[in-house]
């Protein structure tokens, strides 16, 4: 009886079909943030780094071995004195509108996007002219040999140099576009964008691909579905859900801790599609006691291990690696040369350093980001190592955007100021020492903390101009070596995301962002 | 009443402008830059000091509450710093899906809490009522999350009847908007159904040994009818203000159901908002609580005629 009654009810509820099965043309995912700001050079938000990726091109990419490889660029060449770079465009690419990309629309999207990005300022402040001679040839000039044109170029992570029509990137690059006209593989819907609820993407039928497999961020994208949709599910738990269910293909992000919910399903697959993953970091403010003196920041590296701070925000080591490297485990800089007996939580050579330093026991401000788990989760753990080797600590709690305007501010630690803060960031925009911006020591003109070291901003400038990369790598180990005299953050640990996707999603991408070309839904 | 309603409307007018004066002020003095949000972690300081210009944040405080208050008052409510849209764009579209959810919970609610409240009165100390009474509060101590939890779990993916997540609007197809909002307003109105069949008991007791009661029964009244037409009739003033408060509340916004179901209204907007310091959109939606708080008020005191004529404006 029971039984009928059920089914019953279960074909009332049919009837009404609530859209729980994929048309298969139409790719349904839900990523880590909702898509409030859609000009990817105004903002540095991933989410709007991801909506870049999937309506505009860029002129170099980075493939899955996180080599430069040209993009929209077909063919480049440099001058013997290496001041000359020129690069002439691939045939038959066409803007969203129906409009040929040219080389003028490149100038200007170059010079927009290197007005805001610091990767962009300092290639620019190398760059003596940047012109279109003709239709498809683009001709930068530099005053002085740079080493890292191409890498500037192809860079993914915040702020990537999107190409976008002149009309477009002539916009004032402080205020935001309003015309989303791209040449990628997708055309962005405008008019079906709800902020807080979703943004929908269609194929482009005009986008030529290279001929070249799809690896990373280069190669052929090819869109294999018609539509994409993102959903915006800002709950965790009724992501997956709405993926169990059938209602969602994708999730960008899943939280850790929520993973074996969908490890057994038979329909749900788990896999890292970008393996450079993310690094945690500790940043200092070298203004104000007691991280104005190198060596108590230094003595924070002894007392820290990286393997609790990793339990704590990720839990299974099947996600997480310690990695004592600068730069990302498994990029070409890694290495771990000068540190390999940090982060060992060796509290008497803390206190040892603490005492030559003459520590005077002012409590370290650490302000504590409580609304992003990952970051609320490493604080304590923090404050708790800190205090075995010595430190006082005065935790404070507040929520990111607090936090991030107050790590503006260089007041005094009695008057709101604050001595160090944890975050995290992507592994691709910490690939170099040019490229990581926590390593700018230019004092005043540096990002928060204001590190200021002339040793460290020379060691930077020389990595920027030399182009053999072997002596590049020499340059990064001497950064790294750099650090120990002058901690400027602490690397924390590195970790991946696994990506949660039904199993009738294939295709999916290793890159160093997120790539939804080359998926189909069977 | 016309006169009563129009001083009422005209009595809105400075409650509004206090709000407006708190909002403003309370944002300001609230820790948060919205520039330094929007510059990112890789600007510096001159990057956040542009932004600050750009969104006319450096003006002295007063003339940033001119500046708005002027626009406001010509129906300006400005532009989101985030959304490259209007605040009255971004509210408009987060309507909606607000009061679609606030009407079906309360249709639920007062349709189940009214009759168990009456009954339970009716069966003063009896196993049924115990029943309402022990429902009651089990409906005010469960969190609304772990209902909904509960729910999507049984419904959507156990039985597979409903869809876990999503709004549809109502023009996009009636089935599909019913569909998706059947479980968040179950899951909303357990609480609404808890406290109103709560004074819904109470005051009908109150009522029950009236003498009008007794003469009803006396003339042979059905049961039925003395309960609902004599009965909760007069027992209905507070039923109704309570009400009121409800919808109140589930206009301004229920910002856990709304997040458990992925339904994109006020309430998470309003938290968006709070969150990225987006201040010409927290300034508009507050102003618009407000407004709906004072505007379900008079509407409640005009219903209050309906039930007891001795109540004249």
């Amino acid at each position: 009886m029971v039984s009928r009654l059920l089914k019953i009810v279960t074909l009332v509820f049919a009837v009404f079909a609530f859209g729980g099965v994929a048309n298969g043309k139409t790719l349904r995912v839900a990523l880590h943030s909702d898509l409030k700001i859609v000009d990817p050079i105004w903002t540095t938000a991933l989410i709007t780094v991801n909506h870049g990726y999937m309506i505009y091109d860029t002129l170099f990419a980075l493939d899955q071995k996180l080599a430069v490889k040209p993009q929209m660029v077909d063919r480049y060449e440099t001058s013997a004195d290496k001041l000359t770079w020129t690069f002439i465009l691939r045939d038959g690419l066409e803007w969203h509108d129906g409009a040929p990309v040219t080389a003028e629309d490149c100038v200007a999207s170059i010079k927009r996007w290197g007005a805001r990005d610091a990767m962009g300022q300092k290639l620019m402040s190398f760059v003596a002219d940047l012109s279109a001679p003709d239709a498809k040839t683009i001709r930068m000039t530099l005053r002085e040999p740079y080493g890292l044109v191409l890498q500037t170029l192809a860079k993914p992570g915040a702020s990537v140099p999107f190409m976008m029509p002149k009309r477009v990137a002539e916009t004032d690059p402080q205020k935001q576009i309003t015309d989303y006209t791209g040449s990628g593989p997708f055309i962005f819907k405008a008019d079906e964008w709800r902020p807080g609820e979703k943004a929908v993407y269609i194929k482009n039928p005009k986008y030529k691909p290279r001929s070249e497999p799809a690896s990373g961020l280069a190669g052929g994208k090819i869109a294999k579905v018609d539509r994409v949709d993102w959903i915006w599910i800002a709950d965790a738990q009724t992501q997956m859900n709405a993926l169990i269910n059938g209602e969602i293909d994708f999730i960008e992000a899943p939280p850790h801790d929520l993973l074996p919910l969908v490890a057994e399903d038979k329909n749900i697959e788990l896999a890292v599609f970008n393996p450079a993953g993310r690094q945690q970091a500790i940043r200092f403010n070298v203004l104000h006691k007691p991280f104005d003196n190198p060596k108590i920041r230094l003595a924070v590296a002894y007392a820290l291990n990286q393997k609790d701070l990793l339990d704590a925000v990720i839990g299974s080591p099947k996600w997480y690696i310690e990695c004592k490297s600068l730069f990302p485990c498994g990029s070409p800089l890694q290495s771990t040369k000068g540190w390999d007996d940090k982060f060992t939580s060796d509290f008497a050579k803390a206190r040892a350093l603490l005492q030559e330093a003459g520590y005077d026991g002012t409590p370290v401000v650490l302000m504590q980001s409580t609304d992003i788990s990952s970051l609320s989760n490493l604080a304590p753990v923090t404050k708790s190592l800190l205090e075995k080797a010595g430190f006082k600590v005065d935790l404070q709690a507040m929520d990111w955007q607090t936090l991030v305007t107050r790590r503006t501010k260089k007041d005094p630690l009695n008057a709101g100021g604050w001595s160090a803060f944890l975050t995290s960031w992507a592994s691709v925009d910490i690939l170099d020492p040019v490229a990581t911006s926590y390593l700018n020591a230019s004092c005043d003109k540096a990002t928060f903390g204001w590190p200021c070291d002339a040793e460290m901003e020379k060691l930077r400038d020389a990595y920027a101009r030399e182009t053999d990369p072997t002596k590049q790598k020499a340059i990064a180990e001497a950064v790294q070596l750099r650090l120990i005299e002058y901690p400027t953050h602490l690397m924390l640990g590195q970790y991946v995301q696994p990506q949660a996707f039904r199993k009738n999603v294939v295709g999916l991408l290793e890159a160093p962002s997120l790539a939804l070309w080359n998926i189909e839904v069977k | 009443m016309l006169g009563y309603i129009l001083r009422r409307l005209i009595a809105t007018l400075p409650v509004m402008l206090i709000v407006a004066v708190f909002v403003f002020l309370m944002l300001r003095m609230t820790p948060g830059d919205p520039a330094a949000i929007i510059a990112g972690d890789n600007a510096n300081s001159e990057q956040v000091a542009l932004i600050r210009n750009r969104l006319g944040l450096d003006e002295p405080i007063l003339s940033q509450f001119f500046i708005w208050f002027a626009n406001m008052l010509h129906g300006d409510f400005g532009e989101s710093f985030f959304f490259k849209k209007t605040v009255a764009e971004l509210i408009a579209s987060r309507l909606e899906p607000t009061l679609a959810l606030s009407v079906v919970t309360i249709i639920i609610a007062v349709g189940v809490s009214v009759p168990l409240g009456v009954l339970a009165a009716y069966k003063q100390g009896s196993l049924i009522d115990k029943v309402v009474m022990g429902f009651s509060v089990l409906g005010f101590s469960v969190p609304v999350f772990v209902i909904g939890y509960s729910l999507i779990y049984l419904f959507a993916i156990k039985l597979n009847w409903l869809p876990v997540q999503g709004y549809q609007r109502i023009a996009d197809g009636f089935g599909g908007f019913l569909q998706r909002l059947i479980l968040p307003a179950i899951t909303l109105s357990v609480i609404y159904i808890a406290l109103i069949a709560r004074i819904t008991r109470t005051s009908v007791l109150d009522v029950m040994n009236e003498d009008y009661i007794r003469t009803a029964r006396a003339k042979g009244q059905v049961e039925i009818k003395v309960l609902f037409k004599h009965a909760l009739k007069n027992a209905a003033v507070p039923i109704v203000t309570v009400i009121g408060l409800g919808v109140a509340l589930l206009i301004g916004g229920v910002v856990v159901t709304e997040s458990v179901f992925t339904i994109p209204g006020l309430g998470r907007l309003t938290v968006d908002a709070v969150l990225a310091r987006d201040y010409p959109t927290i300034q508009a939606v507050i102003l618009l609580f407000s407004l709906v708080y004072v505007l379900i008020n008079l509407a409640v005191d005009l219903v209050y005629t309906v039930f007891d004529p001795r109540i004249r404006y």
